[in-house]
């Protein structure tokens, strides 16, 4: 897979789960929530591509998001580029091709950023609904984010098996260097 | 500890949320429209799904079925005429009183039939987007009603769809009154935030006398919503404030988690 590439299809996944999370409305009904999917998106683009991609990540999906929404332009960019960066400041000491892993980070993620969201409205001046039920609200976010993360590792790491070159493994055999043996 | 590259990617994220949030509203507003107008080939993709899916539907039901509900319909065409026709016999009754007494005319609703097409991905708002916008006339602060009754009024405005910010979201107040002798005023605001179907009516007069099933309905003052508009009706009531004031639960008549097709009042 060529470099521009993860960043597309991350770019992509970030405008379809958008345009998801407004259209679809049974999940809501449900359980009185939205799930937000940017946050394990963002979780995933941390701990598997570049810095760039995790910034546009933030960037481009908090736009879309808000632009959808009523929270000012731009108040969802800052939670998920704070949330990425710091995962990706860490993709050293993380196993991230664990499903544990994953789910324990999507967990975090997904209950930091619409905290971190909540706080940036909140010392803007605007007033969102808050009450009780948010909590029952964010508990239904955090798990529903943290489940989504595993499948979007599972997602991606498909499409990139699909879509790249199979490295070939190198031996230490070499035909030149083979001794042929007689009787 | 981050690195530089990190440092320089949070700083222009920072520096882009600054400049985001200090911008003048006008131009937050058409930004956000615009940043929002990148989803119209959904909406185009959505909509034909729907429509597909409807007509595979109507195929599917039978012939029988169809005439049944054709019958029902011609029925309740021919009670609605009646009605209409006294209605309007009432209404000019009305007119000619008015006009005795020097009062001002009341004006028909105007309504345009608008699609639902989006809901809000946030939690902690209640707003919807609608398919039609300012080509079809549609103006920011335009009531938004179902004949239940009142769901909202228009926020922002694009040019082929708008957003409706719903009674129960905190930026959605509305003067109402109590359907009861004294006529009680009050102020319909935001209910909880799991509970889409109630909203609470506060600054009540503390000597408002009411009873579960009463209704509430706009009393036109503010300017926005015009008079006599259903919002719900009365489903408990309590003093609040050491007994200043008195807080209402209202039920909501139009069932705002379940919205298709909304009307936008046009001209209030």
């Amino acid at each position: 897979m060529k470099s521009w590439l993860p960043t597309f299809f991350v770019l992509v996944t970030a405008y379809l789960a958008v345009f998801w999370e407004a259209a679809f409305t049974p999940l809501r009904h449900l359980l009185g929530a939205q799930i937000d999917l940017l946050p394990p998106l963002i979780v995933y683009a941390a701990l598997c591509t570049d810095v760039r991609t995790t910034c546009l990540l933030a960037c481009l999906g908090g736009l879309w998001f808000d632009s959808l929404s009523q929270n000012p332009l731009g108040v969802t960019m800052l939670p998920l580029a704070l949330v990425g960066l710091t995962l990706y400041s860490q993709r050293e000491l993380i196993l991230r091709d664990q499903t544990f892993a994953q789910f324990t980070l999507g967990l975090a993620a997904s209950g930091a950023a619409p905290l971190l969201t909540l706080g940036l409205l909140l010392t803007t001046g605007h007033t969102p609904l808050l009450g009780w039920g948010t909590l029952w609200q964010l508990l239904v976010m955090t798990v529903g984010g943290a489940l989504a993360t595993p499948v979007f590792f599972v997602g991606f790491e498909w499409l990139h098996r699909s879509l790249a070159h199979e490295r070939i493994a190198e031996t230490s055999f070499r035909p030149d260097r083979e001794i042929r043996r007689g009787r | 500890m981050l690195r530089r590259p990190h440092y320089i990617g949070l700083g222009l994220v920072v520096l882009l949320t600054v400049v985001m949030l200090t911008l003048p509203s006008p131009t937050k507003t058409r930004l956000k429209l615009g940043v929002g107008s990148a989803f119209v080939p959904l909406f185009g993709l959505d909509n034909s799904t729907r429509q597909a899916a409807g007509h595979a539907g109507d195929a599917l039901l039978p012939k029988s079925e169809l005439l049944r509900e054709l019958e029902a319909l011609r029925l309740q065409n021919q009670q609605l005429r009646l009605a209409a026709t006294q209605a309007e016999a009432v209404l000019r009754e009305n007119d000619r009183l008015r006009q005795l007494l020097g009062w001002q005319r009341q004006q028909p609703w105007k309504l345009k039939l608008a699609n639902v097409v989006l809901r809000e991905p946030a939690n902690w708002w209640r707003t919807l987007q609608i398919d039609l916008g300012s080509r079809d006339g549609i103006r920011t602060n335009m009531p938004v009603l179902t004949p239940e009754g009142l769901v909202g009024r228009i926020n922002s405005v694009g040019l082929t769809r708008s957003q409706v910010v719903l009674l129960g979201d905190p930026t959605c107040k509305v003067a109402a009154q109590v359907d009861n002798p004294a006529h009680d005023l009050g102020v319909i605001g935001p209910g909880g935030a799991l509970e889409s179907e109630f909203v609470e009516m506060s600054y009540l007069s503390p000597s408002a006398v009411l009873k579960p099933g009463q209704t509430v309905k706009t009393s036109g003052d503010g300017g926005i919503f015009p008079p006599n508009i259903p919002v719900g009706i009365v489903v408990e009531s309590h003093p609040v404030d050491y007994g200043l004031s008195t807080v209402a639960r209202v039920k909501l008549g139009a069932n705002l988690s379940a919205l298709e097709e909304v009307w936008v009042m046009l001209q209030p």
